[in-house]
């Protein structure tokens, strides 16, 4: 197996607060693996890092082998056409139709043209278990399920080779959570791409990663195949897992 | 020593933000003139920034003219030259109050939408997501409506030059006693081309101004609904400095003063 992303000694601070205190990851190809750790861990911050949505103070990070951490403007264009990503809240374009959403990095990234995007689209929502019919909703008439499944769409529309997943299942009743871990499963599988994942549910990372990572106070504190996570006998690990509030982590009442 | 820190701060701040608007407004100038183009996206803005605005810069024009024959009138009638209304009208409207007016009305309606706008598309995550689509947000956004503003602004103030020009006519030939043909002819004649131009410059320079504003507060905004409702009022609030400011200044350089 060879690495798809490698993340060497990367380093983040706002102000005088230390987001990224010199992470090291690497995601092997067409693997899966999740970061958890808690709210304001730094869990976005990395994947956006990776993304050059946000500017690193220090490290590296490799793509494929190359190494894009100064890539800037329009040398970046070629990667960002390799990522996928599914936001949080959905981040879908409230100014455009479902269809558009699930086109638009066809059509404004790679220059499709719009009926044959359109095509590939409503495919794309078949997949993820949505009839044409939503293709000509607007956003704001769907529910939070159906949007994370459009947002999934989107994510995948253009075949990337690496899919991040920010939070997929936060805000989901139980049931739909699973669901969209089905679909991130299989439509990973079905493109066989690279995913990297950030949650803190845990039932989500067991599902749908090969490795987990945790990340506490700016560093990477554990990193293993998920089924090691239970004996990791370490006890951030293991309070995080369980959910107790007792325990060596202590959450800050003040950001 | 608190104070000398307090000022400390505030000058910091301030540099912070000249500079983040001097590299926006790098960024957005390299933006136009490098390839894709969204010729779609600049026709839409050009219809809601231009077309649209249409009524609310024709409203204000009209009674901004009216008013102003209805003023000067009475000025003049303190020295007997009151037959001057409609060159002081004409000169008001196209050299000062068409641009000016224009540019504070649409200020406050574009301004304020481009924001609002993009401050929700910012706290929603939808501007991250054009980046991971492989499209930049400053072409696919500012450029578009950079343009529409730049290009719209000389057309609103030209059309609320004429009906600015209307107004002051309605108000003179109805309450006044003056003889339509006379005021149009003398309007006509006094006016000369660079009070024309010099308006329809400030304006392009106007529009330039609103959307950078309006663009620049929404892409930095921050914090949820309270944030974009801060980059709104700052969208609006700034944009009408910078115009007021610029108005002067344009002044200055095309009449040599």
């Amino acid at each position: 197996m060879t690495a798809m992303i490698e993340i060497i000694g990367l380093k983040k601070r706002f102000g005088p607060k230390v987001v990224l205190d010199g992470i090291d990851l690497t995601v092997e190809k067409q693997s899966s693996t999740v970061i958890i750790g808690g709210s304001g861990t730094g869990k976005s911050v990395a994947i956006k890092s990776i993304l050059g949505i946000i500017t690193p103070d220090e490290g590296t990070i490799r793509i494929d082998g190359q190494d894009v951490t100064d890539l800037r403007g329009a040398a970046r264009d070629p990667l960002m056409k390799k990522f996928g990503m599914l936001f949080q809240g959905g981040a879908l374009f409230d100014s455009l139709p479902v269809w558009e959403n699930v086109a638009f990095g066809l059509i404004q990234g790679h220059g499709m043209a719009r009926a044959k995007a359109k095509d590939v689209a409503i495919e794309k929502l078949a997949k993820v278990g949505l009839g044409s019919d939503v293709a000509y909703l607007s956003p704001a008439e769907l529910s939070g399920g159906m949007q994370k499944r459009v947002g999934l769409a989107r994510a995948i529309a253009a075949d990337p080779q690496i899919i991040f997943f920010d939070e997929p299942t936060t805000g989901l009743d139980p049931i739909m959570a699973d669901v969209i871990n089905d679909l991130i499963i299989s439509t990973v599988k079905d493109v066989g791409a690279t995913a990297l994942s950030i949650t803190h549910d845990m039932t989500s990372a067991r599902k749908i990663s090969d490795r987990i990572a945790m990340l506490y106070a700016g560093k990477i504190i554990w990193n293993g195949p998920t089924g090691d996570i239970d004996h990791s006998s370490n006890p951030y690990v293991d309070q995080f897992i369980h959910g107790k509030a007792e325990g060596p982590i202590k959450m800050a009442v003040k950001a | 020593m608190n104070l000398f820190a307090a000022i400390g701060r505030a000058v910091l701040i301030l540099l912070a933000q000249i500079g983040r608007v001097t590299r926006f407004t790098g960024q957005t100038l390299a933006a136009i003139f490098s390839p894709p183009f969204y010729g779609r996206l600049l026709g839409q803005q050009i219809m809601r920034i231009g077309y649209f605005s249409l009524p609310v810069v024709g409203l204000t024009a009209l009674s901004t003219g009216a008013v102003l024959a209805l003023q000067i009138y009475l000025g003049g009638n303190r020295y007997g030259a009151e037959a001057i209304v409609p060159q002081i009208v004409v000169l008001g409207i196209t050299r000062e109050l068409g641009p000016v007016i224009a540019g504070l009305m649409v200020a406050g309606r574009v301004a304020a939408a481009i924001a609002a706008e993009l401050g929700t598309m910012k706290v929603t995550e939808q501007i991250d997501a054009l980046t991971t689509l492989a499209t930049n947000p400053i072409k696919y956004l500012v450029v578009p409506r950079l343009l529409a503003a730049v290009i719209s602004l000389p057309f609103l103030t030209a059309a609320g030059d004429s009906i600015g020009v209307l107004g002051g006519y309605l108000v003179s030939t109805y309450n006044l006693g003056f003889t339509g043909s006379i005021y149009l002819k003398n309007t006509v004649d006094f006016a000369k081309n660079e009070d024309i131009t010099s308006g329809l410059i400030k304006a392009a320079v106007f529009g330039f101004i609103i959307a950078l504003m309006g663009c620049y507060n929404g892409f930095y905004s921050k914090g949820g609904a309270q944030g974009v409702g801060a980059a709104t009022t700052n969208a609006v609030v700034s944009s009408c400095c910078l115009i007021l400011a610029a108005d002067f200044v344009l002044t200055a350089i095309l009449f040599h003063t």
